[in-house]
């Protein structure tokens, strides 16, 4: 189980790049997602799903996760929420990317 | 009833007199003469000075459902069209319609005009800013038409758009109304936009800051055509009117695509002498005529013409010999100020010389190539740039459209991917310019040739140019992006998208609030 | 010598999203993603996990992916492991002075590989005056070296010498890279022309390597690429020669003569080895078709 112990974030709002805050969680919150997209529209559910994904796949329960996002691809996304973990103090599975 | 492109066309539209489906380019033909204005005298002792613009109303007199027109060669550094419509809210005028031929967001007490019922109907070939957010979320009751450069002057030309009065915004004039773009402070080059509301307009009023004495020369707009000279204290903000030097982008995606571009005009035998020109003010395709310049230098090519709107970078080209002639509807720098206003091959074109298809020949008909962009581009190789993804309004046809039309190959430059969005839609949420007259798109993965064009095609392989098909394309940006949702629009009609010869190519319907 | 045309090397900045995800558009020989300079202390973490995603999912097209890691003595341990079972074709070794520190990175590298792994390549960055003293040495250190590359902004640093454009206070750095590289059989890769704007410089610049026996040029602007893989192909006058070199030592062997001459002039084996280079080159740029 990976816990955060803190709150971190990462990315920037520059284009294509999207800016993540992680907190912990309080016991049983689950994963809340407050997200705001310059493509909310067309991909507002894809970018909800890769930050649900990822963050299912470190075992991660209880978090609270805000995201502005320019226009990031999946591949951004995932790297960004996966530091944005780290820097809170999760501890990464390897292997997973 | 559907049109040629498959699109919805509603048989009655509110504030369209006839509703004709757009039936192909160059299917459909004029059937009309063109509409006259009354005919006026001024005796020799008669004023045409008049000390403001409540005055102007009281004279003519401007009435509730009254046309008034305005031409957008000040952009966002206009200031014309708030005072007009200040003077005629001020007076309780009601149910005004503003034909004006582009909205900026310096524009936007037009809003509360139209909440407050001043103005209840739009005329214009471009919006962008709050008006357009604002008529997107359902701001008139009427649909707003939306017309090209071309389209507009053969509209007024022809009696669809008849023009009560104009006031033309006139930075230098004299006391009998003689106008011209070159001189005074709000000085913005080629007032080619407004040469048919001059024309065809039953009234017409000179708004300047800037009196000459008389005679005024050189004159753009003749007293035989003007009715009244109201002097303001200002007319525009010029750095609203003019940017600075327009500068070439350096992002080094965008200079890929305009290199490629280039490629694909000289692939297709274009760089030669007499060849002609017309691309954009930036971005991609600025950065190509900087490419084709070095190419026509290379093998000493002389162009015949360059067309459009006008920048320093055109202008260098004319002065440098690499152009014998520069057709200008519309100047963007002080370059090109100074250009019109002193070099003899620098021409001054109105709208309708430039781009009406019902007239005996416009300028777009003489066109080699033509470097235009796009929000969207279907598989079809329709084009969208009325509505962005989202489907709010942020543009308009504008020459779009009509250079397209004309041009011997248009090219389209676009980023296959715009943020995150592909350019690339199986159906573009607006049809501004149709597939038939689009024949290259260029992106930074690929270019893909309209299917029609089977010689384009051979000549692009044969130089080498990585050529994909356009469905390829689509497939490519949807793997890297993923494939986006459709956006939903609402039922209600908030424009209809006019086609240069006055058929409708596509209607814009309201966004979710 | 390893046959990847290496004409032109492209940085791209390891923190830029938008900048990773368009790299491949530039048709440049190799992308060198970047951990290094490019990117400040507090967002190398970051830079891991965008360059590790870029790696398995953007599509670089035909260019090569190298990834600059940092120093031996920084961060190189946690970026070889983050990097390495991503796939990358090379490893771009920064500040490399010696034997020990090529040794060193083959360790980590060789460790972090997964087990049906091409392996990772290298490319030593010299960029001191005690990395080109031991030039020849560092190419030969492993067989995963596949180049050595020059950096000059630092190196002229460490002589305590100014950068100039002309470029002669690198000149001999230059010729000892050449030089090294060639008596190892790797490739040598000059160091980037870094006035991005300066179109007929790079050209200059360009050229000169090119003459000095450079095989490719490190890139920091996408502009530069074209004109430097304009340098670096082969002519049609280059393509003729080669092929009239090919044509005598086939005409001289089967007349039975040892000895092939051309223009009056005798045709020996690095005469052969340069025509046979060329036209290795030009096939793979398209330029000929299938030598016979």
């Amino acid at each position: 189980m990976a816990n955060l112990i803190k709150t971190a974030q990462a990315g920037t709002l520059e284009s294509s790049d999207i800016m993540i805050t992680v907190a912990p969680g309080s016991q049983g919150s689950g994963v809340v997602i407050e997200l705001q997209s310059i493509v909310m529209a067309q991909y507002g559910d894809d970018i909800r799903l890769t930050l649900e994904k990822t963050v299912a796949q470190q075992d991660c329960t209880d978090i609270y996760i805000k995201a502005l996002d320019r226009g990031a691809l999946d591949c951004t996304i995932r790297a960004r929420i996966l530091t944005a973990l780290s820097r809170a103090g999760a501890v990464l599975k390897e292997g997973i990317l | 009833m559907k049109n040629a492109l498959g699109r919805e066309i509603p048989e009655k539209i509110g504030g369209v007199a006839e509703v004709k489906a757009f039936a192909g380019a160059f299917k459909t033909s004029p059937s009309m003469s063109r509409r006259a204005p009354k005919v006026k005298s001024v005796r020799p002792t008669d004023s045409k000075m008049v000390d403001n613009l409540a005055d102007v109303f009281a004279k003519i007199p401007v009435k509730d459902g009254m046309t008034l027109s305005f031409h957008h060669h000040f952009r966002n550094g206009d200031g014309v069209v708030n005072m007009v419509l200040a003077t005629a809210a001020k007076l309780g005028l009601k149910n005004l319609k503003v034909a004006l031929s582009s909205v900026f967001p310096v524009h936007e007490p037009l809003i509360e005009h139209a909440k407050n019922g001043v103005v209840t109907a739009l005329d214009t070939n471009y919006m962008s800013g709050p008006v357009a957010e604002a008529v997107s979320r359902g701001l008139f009751d009427t649909p707003v038409v939306m017309r090209t450069h071309g389209g507009r002057g053969r509209a007024i030309e022809c009696g669809q758009l008849q023009i009560d009065v104009a006031f033309i915004a006139a930075p230098a004039a004299d006391e009998y109304g003689n106008i011209n773009g070159v001189e005074g402070p709000a000085a913005c080059g080629s007032l080619g936009y407004a040469f048919p509301d001059a024309q065809y307009a039953d009234y017409v009023v000179a708004v300047t800051d800037y009196m000459v004495e008389y005679p005024l020369s050189p004159v753009s707009i003749p007293q035989t055509r003007v009715d009244y000279v109201v002097k303001v204290d200002c007319v525009g903000d010029p750095n609203g009117i003019v940017s600075g030097t327009t500068r070439i982008t350096t992002d080094p995606v965008g200079l890929k695509i305009a290199e490629h571009t280039a490629k694909v005009i000289q692939a297709a035998g274009l760089i030669k002498n007499g060849f002609s020109f017309q691309t954009g003010a930036g971005g991609a395709s600025l950065a190509t005529a900087a490419f084709v310049r070095k190419m026509m230098e290379k093998d000493d090519i002389t162009g015949s013409f360059a067309l459009g709107g006008i920048t320093g970078y055109m202008v260098e080209m004319l002065e440098k010999g690499l152009f014998k002639k520069l057709m200008d509807v519309q100047g963007f720098d002080l370059e090109a100020i100074h250009s019109i206003a002193t070099n003899p091959n620098h021409l001054e074109i109105g709208a309708d010389f430039y781009a009406s298809p019902f007239n005996a020949g416009c300028a777009v008909n003489r066109l080699d190539v033509v470097i235009l962009g796009a929000t969207e581009i279907d598989t079809d190789f329709n084009v969208n740039v009325v509505t962005g993804s989202d489907g709010v309004i942020m543009g308009g046809s504008g020459g779009h459209a009509d250079a397209a039309a004309g041009a011997k190959v248009t090219i389209i430059v676009a980023n296959l991917l715009r943020g995150r969005l592909p350019i690339i839609v199986d159906k573009v949420l607006t049809v501004t310019t149709p597939g038939e007259t689009i024949d290259v798109l260029v992106t930074e993965r690929g270019i893909a040739i309209n299917p029609r064009r089977t010689d384009l095609k051979e000549k692009l392989l044969a130089a080498g140019l990585p050529v994909k098909d356009i469905i390829d394309l689509k497939e490519l940006a949807e793997q890297i992006a993923g494939v986006p949702k459709q956006i939903k629009t609402g039922e209600k009609i908030v424009a209809v998208v006019e086609y240069r010869d006055g058929t409708i190519i596509d209607v814009v319907r309201q966004v979710e609030i | 010598m390893d046959l990847k045309l290496r004409r032109s090397m492209l940085f791209v900045p390891g923190n830029n999203p938008a900048m990773l995800q368009d790299g491949g558009v530039f048709g440049a020989d190799s992308i060198i993603l970047d951990l290094e300079d490019a990117v400040a202390p507090t967002e190398k973490d970051a830079a891991r996990f965008l360059i590790a995603h870029a790696l398995r999912t953007v599509d670089y097209g035909c260019s090569e992916k190298v990834v600059r890691i940092n120093p031996l003595d920084t961060f190189a341990a946690q970026d070889i492991k983050a990097i390495v079972p991503c796939r990358p074709d090379a490893i771009l070794v920064p500040k490399v002075e010696s034997v020990a520190d090529i040794h060193a990175a083959v360790k980590m590298i060789a460790a972090a590989e997964l087990p049906n792994q091409t392996p990772v390549k290298i490319i030593a960055l010299l960029e001191t005056p005690r990395g080109i003293i031991e030039a020849y040495n560092i190419a030969m250190a492993d067989p995963r070296v596949v180049a050595l590359a020059l950096g000059a902004e630092d190196y002229t640093a460490g002589l305590g010498a100014i950068r100039t454009k002309e470029g002669t206070e690198i000149f001999t750095a230059r010729t000892i890279v050449v030089n090294a590289a060639a008596a190892a059989d790797v490739q040598s890769i000059d160091t980037p022309y870094t006035d991005a704007n300066d179109d007929e410089g790079v050209l200059v610049d360009t050229k000169f390597a090119k003459h000095l026996g450079f095989k490719g040029k490190l890139a920091i602007n996408p502009r530069q690429i074209e004109i430097i893989h304009t340098v670096f192909n082969p002519t049609i006058s280059d393509i003729d020669w080669a092929q009239q070199v090919i044509h005598a030592i086939g005409k001289a062997q089967a007349e039975g003569s040892g000895v092939a001459s051309l223009n009056g002039k005798m045709v020996d084996l690095p005469i052969v080895n340069r025509a046979k280079r060329i036209l290795h080159l030009a096939q793979l740029l398209g330029l000929i078709e299938e030598a016979k």
